[in-house]
Parts: structure tokens; sequence; C-alpha cells
């Protein structure tokens, strides 16, 4: 098991090779479909994301109506190939280190990965009681017209359980497993 | 007007046998007050639809909340079939934490409380609209209380009403049974496996897939190739053979609504249905598609009629965490058992 801790740098995540389980200590500000299509259409981030992680993941939030005060008590990995047209333009424009999701990403994230040192971290998908417990705090939220889910969450989250399945070299989990399934899916067609 | 006529007559003679001559005033007397009683006693059905939607949030919350028995033992078994200190291990036993977590904590499962599925089976001279206002109502209040994600958004303009409630949402599906009850299931099913869906049109040439169980057997293999771990696999699969495009994909859902340890009927299908799970854990896709050994926790499969001119195979997908419950209801609405 391997650590990554706040402040994050690329030199940190360039260490890291697929298959690396990773706890991540730190901040995570959440980004999903809304917030990578306006991002891509050029509109500047309400936060410096640079060094900074991005989360794909639409949170269930509870507002205490007295103190105003964020809760998290769902927040899973979404979907991440959806932001597959837009991650690695907002990985070279506004220089994060990674993002978290689930099920992976295509060949245009993996050479934005590669180009602007960047990693693709898997969280486990519908964990999500597990993954809020890692969660500290809410720090702050932007974007909030885009509706709860869509919004840019700001967290705080200690030992944040991830697989690493893209690295910054090049290497894909997904297109090994994919490629290696293809070949057992053609032998059992032949059936 | 007629009941309350009907009442006091009834009443009347009643109260006359006890009060030795009464009069005509008296007489009135007792109707008003048996009417007033009449007016309390309407009251009862509010009540019970209190109980009726106090019946639903429970439904909604603990299918939220808590996996049933049959997808927690082939999540188990999942789980000790991978390889230690693999990734794929590490995922079945986060997904193992979670269960235990969501249902200590009574809190949602996964974030994507999914499109909400009621499937309503009820006897004849069943009010649906009223049930259906109720179920709403439900919602809402279910939304409210954070067992459901704030997950219905207007494709036009993108607007999320914030309650779940919209032309669609929630999904009810009404069925007349010849039983007395009403049983209500709930399928809470989320987004990232109903993409992963897919419908094939036999014959299917880029896999050589012809009209028969064989070429069915194919393009479900296809489907499960494409979903790799996209859709949280392990999943388990709803298959419908046959029907038009909309019916296929309903029923292929419906399929869901069996348990996971039942055999089908059709024994051909009880065949493919286990051949597919058993082919399917060989392709290595694993969990979340890290690969591994288990690739599907379950496949259910039925056929309906088509057209000569169509052959359809649809398919749903669902996720590991595959919410469903239901109820069987009493008759003042409480929950008289739960189904699963």
């Amino acid at each position: 098991m391997k650590k990554l801790n706040y402040p994050f740098t690329h030199e940190q995540v360039r260490d890291l090779k697929v298959g690396d389980m990773v706890l991540i200590t730190g901040k995570l500000f959440t980004g999903r479909d809304a917030v990578h299509k306006r991002l891509h259409d050029g509109v500047k981030p309400p936060v410096d994301l640079t060094n900074q992680i991005i989360y794909h993941c639409g949170p269930v939030i509870l507002q205490d109506p007295k103190t105003k005060k964020y809760k998290v008590t769902a927040a899973g990995p979404t979907t991440s190939i959806r932001e597959e047209p837009y991650q690695a333009d907002v990985m070279k424009d506004y220089g994060i280190v990674g993002v978290i999701g689930k099920g992976g990403m295509g060949p245009k994230t993996l050479a934005g990965c590669k180009d602007y040192g960047c990693v693709y971290f898997h969280a486990i998908g519908g964990a999500a009681q597990v993954l809020a417990e890692k969660i500290d705090s809410v720090d702050a939220v932007h974007w909030l017209d885009l509706g709860s889910p869509e919004a840019i969450w700001e967290l705080s989250v200690t030992e944040f359980p991830v697989v690493v399945t893209m690295d910054a070299h090049g290497n894909s989990l997904h297109a090994k497993v994919e490629a290696s399934s293809a070949i057992e899916l053609t032998k059992a067609l032949k059936v | 007007m007629a009941v309350k006529k009907k009442i006091a007559k009834k009443s009347a003679p009643k109260k006359d046998n006890k009060k030795i001559g009464t009069n005509k005033k008296t007489i009135k007397k007792v109707a008003k007050k048996v009417t007033t009683k009449k007016v309390v006693k309407s009251k009862t059905p509010i009540n019970t639809q209190k109980t009726l939607e106090a019946s639903l949030i429970e439904l909604i919350k603990n299918t939220s909340a808590i996996l049933p028995d049959d997808v927690q033992k082939v999540i188990l078994e999942a789980l000790h079939r991978e390889e230690k200190n693999t990734t794929a291990e590490y995922a079945m036993n986060i997904i193992k934490a979670n269960i235990d977590l969501a249902k200590k904590k009574s809190q949602p499962l996964c974030q994507d409380t999914g499109t909400v599925l009621f499937y309503v089976s009820h006897p004849q001279n069943f009010d649906q609209n009223k049930f259906t206002t109720l179920i709403q109502k439900a919602v809402v209040k279910s939304t409210e209380l954070g067992f459901l994600r704030q997950n219905s958004v207007d494709s036009l303009t993108g607007e999320n009403s914030g309650m779940n409630v919209g032309p669609g949402h929630p999904s009810i599906h009404y069925h007349q049974h010849n039983k007395k009850t009403v049983e209500v299931k709930l399928m809470l099913k989320g987004g990232g496996c109903e993409n992963v869906g897919a419908q094939y049109s036999l014959p299917f040439t880029a896999l050589d897939a012809g009209r028969d169980l064989n070429g069915v057997r194919k393009v479900i293999l296809d489907a499960v190739h494409k979903a790799q771990g996209k859709g949280c696999g392990p999943g388990v699969l709803g298959i419908c053979i046959g029907g038009d495009r909309g019916a296929g994909y309903i029923e292929s859902k419906e399929q869901l609504l069996r348990r996971l340890d039942d055999t089908n009927e059709v024994k051909e299908l009880a065949l493919l249905e286990k051949e597919i799970v058993e082919t399917s854990n060989k392709l290595g896709i694993g969990p979340m598609g890290f690969g591994g050994k288990t690739t599907l926790l379950g496949c259910k499969i039925s056929a309906l009629n088509r057209l000569p001119a169509s052959f359809f195979v649809s398919i749903s997908y669902m996720c590991w965490a595959y919410r469903r419950q239901g109820i069987e209801l009493a008759a003042n609405n409480q929950i008289k058992k739960w189904l699963y």
C-alpha cells in the first residue's frame, strides 16, 4: 500500500505505477460532466486547480438547516469515460496532477497523463459509504448553479483508497484487461 | 347524503330501544351524532394514507441502504474466490465493508440512488392514480431525508428538480394480480450500469450471431465484454429475448426482480443463464474491470414473442450494488412482510 499526501506534486505521481494501491490524504475537488464541459468551454475555474486532484463524483450532500454546514452522506466515484473528450485538455490547461473516477478512460486521456504528468486513480464504484467515511470535511462549494451532484465540492480526505489503473508512463490496466478479455471472448464465441 | 340517511335509519332504532318513549327530536340528535362519528371514521383513510407513505419511505430507505440476502451471498462467494493480495480482492473487500457500513448507518449504499423503479402488484378495484401520488410524496420525502440523491434532470434545460419527481420519474409499473394484497417492489438502478445495457438485433453479422440461442449467447457475451468494469462489476444481467424494443428492455429489467438463487422454469434458458455466468467469469474482466475471477454474479433470462421480422436481445446490466426490495402491505397499509 502506497501513500500520497498533500500538497501533491507531478514528481510524486510520476513514481506511481499501474496496479499500485494508494491511500490519498489531502484535498480533492469533485468535478463531473457539467464541470468538465464548462472548463473545456474556457470558463475560468473558481479555484486554482494547479497540482490538485479532480474526483469524478456526484456526492449526496445534506446541509444542516441551522448551522448551514454541509455533510457528505455518500460519495463514490461516477463513470469517468464521459469526460474522455475533455480530460486531457483539463490536465493541460489547469495543471492538475490526477483524477479519481471509475471504469477507466481512453487513449486521449492516457496520452494526456503521459504528456502532463498525471495519473488516473480508480476508486471502488458503488462504495459510497466507505469512501464518505474518508472525508473529514466539506471546505467549500463552487458552481452550485450546476446542481448539487454536478457542483465542485472541495473535500478534505484521509487515506482515501484508490488503485492506479492509468499511470504517467503510458500504461493502462483497462487497455490491458480489455485486450486479454477480447482474446478469451474470441475463444468463447468459437465454441 | 345517502350514506348519512342510511346510517341514521340504521342507528336510530337501536338507540330507540334503549331510550323508551323517544321523540322525533332525539332521533334527529342521534342521527347527527352518528354522522359526526362517520366524519371521524372518514379520517381513517387519511391515516392509512399516512401509514402507506411511511411504509413506502421505509421501503425506499431499506432498499437504498441494505442489499438483499441473495445478493450479499453471491458477493461473499466472489470475495472468497479472488486471489489474495490482488486489486480484485482489494475491490471486493471494500465492497464488503461498504455493504456492512451502509447497513449500520442506514445510508445510501451508493451515492447514485439511480432510477427509482416501482413495481406494484395489486388486486382489482385498485386506485392507481392515488397510489402514484403517494409514491411521489414518499419519493420527495426520501430525497429530503437523504435516502435518495437529487437525481432527476430535465432533459431539455438540464435543470435538476431536486425532488426526483418529473416526467418518467419515478418509474412506476402496475400489474394486477389475483391476490387480495398489494405488493410493492422497488429497484434502484444506477446510471453507470444502465449506460452499459445493450440491445442487439439478430442476425448480428459482426459476431456471426444468428437467430437462435447460440446467436443470443454470442451477443450477451459481447455485451459483457463491452461493459468491462464500467457498470460497477461484478454485475448481474437481466435479459429478454424477443418482444419489441420497448417491451424487451422493460422485461429485461423485470428479470432483475427474480431471486438470484431461483431456477428458470424453461430448461434451455436455465442452462443458458448458468453458462453465461461461467463463460463470462472466464473472460477475466473481474471486479471493477481490474482483472480477476468474478465478472458476473448472475444472469436471468426470459423470452417474449416477437414479430417474424424482428429478433431483439435486450440486456440490462445491474451493478454489484443491486438494490431491490419489496413489501407486502397489510390491510392498514403497514408493512406485513419483506419480500426479499
